[in-house]
């Protein structure tokens, strides 16, 4: 089946994108150094699709003239790159030092207790909320610190944290 | 501007912009003066606090006040002071105004600018003094720090370089070009005795010396910007704050070993400081900064910024270098070193330091190795020529510090070497947070140790850091206190390396999951007194075999706590007793009769763990208990105790 029936609507138009972003960079698909775009091409797709799934990789693999293998090795490899969907509200919680030692495994596991999934894994049932645990975002001024779709909130604790996902749930 | 194609050039440019940075640079206190300008933090850290709202505010009002003419907002890089943030400096009165919200913009142009008062609530409280002071040269956060890898920082529009050329930027890459020969730039680079600040302290002339003396007609020169060790933030702010001073330094550095090319890998968990880099690129290429025939010279150099995707692994320069090329960011051993042909880039000779070294370096050229090498505690042995032989004790410079943790002051400090930690925590930190007791300070992140009270007084440089079981790493420094587990700490930062082991050598790979398997059972009350000398000989084996210095380094947080904290651990494993009451399998929260039945923390418990009536005893169910100690936090009485 052709990959852009299985991924979401609109699906077309983000191949067509993700082809525009390819084009500008020229790439000699004989030339050996082609490979030194690959973490730059994954990054655009992941910008564009929200995730990586097999059928993105087997696609950027096609393009760059690579192995789905040498694909599929440097997504898994990096945490960045992610092969679940997120849900619509990314909840991440910074587990630096400086976050941690402020209590942030507090905030993150009463997180998990209240949307009732865990960190790193799938979204919510509804879709509506994914917790991922963070590597230091660099605003330990702010310890500990929690961020929805890239909205930073310092200093909060669990209670804090609940309300805040539950004004976002109110939303929907 | 136009193009710069020439030494004279510069200095005309350096002459048409220098009139930019004359309200900035005085040290006066010149409250009364029409003309002003508001600098305001633009990193990371203060955006997150709304500090953009805030300058939008700021020109509102400013506008409002028909004030455009004469003062201007700025948006600078960092000033190191994050637990203060967001930060508005207004100059040339030297008043520092801290935690300022967007509500505040309107009074401080009414009040301040437009009616010449200070606005008393937002100076900066010195903790020791309890008063409050305007002036950022006092204050005792300040007061002790030498800033020249952060010198820029908080000074100047990171995204206008006109302001860098102000600032004498880019003078130094000419003094290299015109004015000296590729040998003499890397001996001077030896002469400051500069060491490498991304952690493992290898002296950057040396480095340079081994890269000039490879014969490759295509070289790299790369900059280290994957900075992974979690608490420590120099980089980012450099990049965010200064991205110019890199791409100087790199410049100069390229010249140096005769490398064409060169490269920044970045993590693209710091969106801010890409973006300002690039711009810096694209500036200083359209002046002809970068690219071909550098001011009118032969020496042709361009840069390219390449993403990292979060592998802590990656900041371990073979590792970059395969992840540069596209693969999975996994470790070869050494020799071939990047320098050789066959190690690099694509095999090409390749010369990779880290952004706090590039960001000192045209500072060292500027001024000279001989001022640098004063900075500091170097004691060196040099030849009759005055060139450097060898290092006898500690190291010139200063080295930036991520403060962080239990601690009042948090934020970017830059001190000399040989500055005790003592100095740091107590005078420059302001002391512990909320008035506890100092238990230990944790250095060099991941692959570092702690290090105790007893030593507090010994000066920081790299060898003595080693000395005493820790390391400088990258400059993180997570004070802790009396309320933090040593045990979990080091189960912290092993979790941490067990999930950025990348797999290749079996050490790091499976010995890093039997470690943090030992210190989860002595978390969690199921450890035993032999499982400590299992945890201690398995730790030194992985030392002595791992590949790369991940796993070199990942024992380290247990070697050091075991050896300082041993009575910690024992009392987890003997006694089943976590002594600082965060190991939650180890104590249980009761109640007792100094409750007073005000029901306050049965409202906050977010699990209704806790019964009882108004003015009544109550009770904490132990079945349905998270121990998040949420019902401790919210008790006026004190009545909720662990056992």
């Amino acid at each position: 089946m052709c990959c852009c029936k299985k991924l979401s609507e609109g699906a077309a138009e983000k191949f067509a994108e993700l082809d525009a972003f390819i084009d500008t960079l020229n790439v000699d698909l004989n030339d050996e150094r082609r490979r030194g775009r690959l973490i730059q091409v994954l990054h655009k797709a992941q910008e564009i699709f929200g995730y990586l799934p097999r059928e993105i990789q087997q696609y950027v693999a096609q393009k760059l003239n690579l192995t789905e293998a040498q694909v599929s090795g440097v997504v898994s490899f990096y945490n960045y790159f992610t092969t679940e969907p997120k849900g619509k509200y990314c909840v991440d919680v910074c587990m630096g030092t400086a976050c941690y030692v402020k209590g942030s495994e507090k905030v993150l596991s009463e997180l998990e207790r209240v949307l009732g999934v865990k960190a790193d894994t799938h979204p919510t049932e509804d879709g509506l909320f994914s917790i991922s645990a963070l590597r230091c975002v660099g605003a330990c001024g702010l310890a500990p610190v929690m961020m929805v779709n890239g909205k930073v909130y310092g200093k909060v604790t669990p209670a804090k944290a609940v309300e805040i996902v539950n004004e976002y749930k109110k939303q929907g | 501007m136009n193009k710069i194609t020439s030494k004279e050039c510069l200095l005309a440019a350096y002459n048409e912009c220098k009139g930019k940075l004359v309200l900035r640079e005085t040290a006066a206190h010149d409250i009364n003066s029409a003309k002003k300008e508001l600098l305001c933090c633009g990193g990371t850290g203060c955006h997150a606090s709304n500090s953009k709202e805030l300058m939008d505010n700021l020109t509102a009002a400013i506008k409002k006040n028909g004030l455009e003419n004469d003062v201007k907002v700025v948006q600078t890089g960092c000033f190191g002071f994050c637990a203060q943030g967001p930060i508005v400096k207004v100059m040339p009165d030297n008043v520092f105004y801290v935690q300022v919200t967007p509500e505040d913009a309107e009074e401080i142009v009414e009040k301040h600018i437009v009616g010449k008062q200070l606005v008393e609530r937002l100076l900066f409280v010195e903790p020791q003094l309890k008063s409050r002071i305007a002036d950022y040269a006092q204050m005792s956060f300040y007061a002790k720090q030498q800033r020249i890898s952060l010198r820029n920082c908080g000074l100047l529009d990171p995204e206008d370089i006109s302001e860098y050329i102000a600032n004498e930027g880019y003078q130094a890459l000419a003094k290299c070009l015109f004015e000296m020969k590729p040998a003499e730039v890397v001996q001077e680079v030896l002469n400051s005795g500069l060491c490498g600040r991304g952690g493992a302290g290898f002296p950057t002339g040396l480095k340079w010396k081994i890269a000039a003396s490879v014969a490759a007609d295509e070289k790299y020169i790369i900059c280290n910007a994957d900075e992974g060790d979690p608490g420590a933030f120099m980089d980012r702010s450099i990049m965010e704050g200064d991205p110019n001073s890199i791409i100087e330094a790199m410049a100069i550095g390229a010249y140096a070993i005769g490398a064409q090319n060169g490269l920044v890998y970045i993590r693209a968990e710091y969106p801010l400081a890409v973006n300002r880099l690039q711009i810096a690129i694209n500036e200083a290429r359209e002046l002809g900064l970068l690219g071909k025939n550098i001011m009118g010279t032969d020496f042709c150099f361009d840069i390219e910024i390449k993403l990292g995707a979060g592998a802590f692994v990656c900041g371990e320069e073979t590792a970059l270098i395969h992840s540069m090329e596209g693969q999975r960011g996994e470790p070869t051993t050494k020799p071939p070193f990047p320098a050789n042909v066959g190690g690099g880039y694509w095999g090409c000779s390749s010369n990779v330091n880290n952004v706090e070294t590039y960001a000192t370096i045209p500072e060292i050229i500027r001024k000279g190795a001989a001022w640098y090498s004063k900075i500091g505690n170097w004691n060196a042995e040099f030849d009759e020529n005055g060139n450097w032989v060898k290092t006898i004790s500690g190291n010139s410079g200063t080295k930036v510090f991520a403060l962080a943790g239990q601690i009042n002051n948090v934020g970017l400090v830059e001190v000399p070497m040989g500055t005790t930690l003592r100095e740091i925590i107590y005078e420059i930190g302001g002391g512990i947070s909320g008035g506890r007791q100092f238990k230990a300070v944790q250095t060099g992140g991941p692959s570092g140790g702690c290090i105790t009270a007893e030593n507090l007084d010994t000066p920081i440089d790299y060898m003595n850091l080693s000395k005493i079981g820790s390391m400088m790493g990258s400059g993180g420094m997570i004070v802790l206190s009396d309320k933090d587990c040593m045990p979990a700490m080091a189960r912290f930062y092993l979790d941490f390396t067990k999930d950025e082991s990348c797999g290749k050598c079996t050490p790091c790979r499976i010995g890093t999951r039997r470690m943090l398997e030992m210190l989860d059972k002595i978390c969690e009350g199921n450890g035993t007194e032999e499982m400590l000398t299992d945890l201690e000989n398995l730790a030194k084996t992985i030392t002595d075999t791992a590949l790369c210095g991940l796993g070199q380094t990942a024992p380290n947080p247990i070697l050091s706590t075991l050896r300082y904290f041993r009575d910690e651990y024992i009392a987890h494993v003997r006694d089943k007793r976590c002594p600082s009451g965060t190991c939650r399998k180890l104590f249980r929260l009761k109640i007792n009769e100094n409750c007073i039945g005000c029901t306050k923390c049965k409202r906050n418990c977010p699990v209704n763990a806790i019964t009882g009536e108004l003015k009544q005893l109550h009770v904490i169910d132990q079945n349905k208990c998270i121990k998040c100690g949420a019902c401790i936090d919210g008790c006026p009485k004190k009545a909720i105790v662990m056992e």
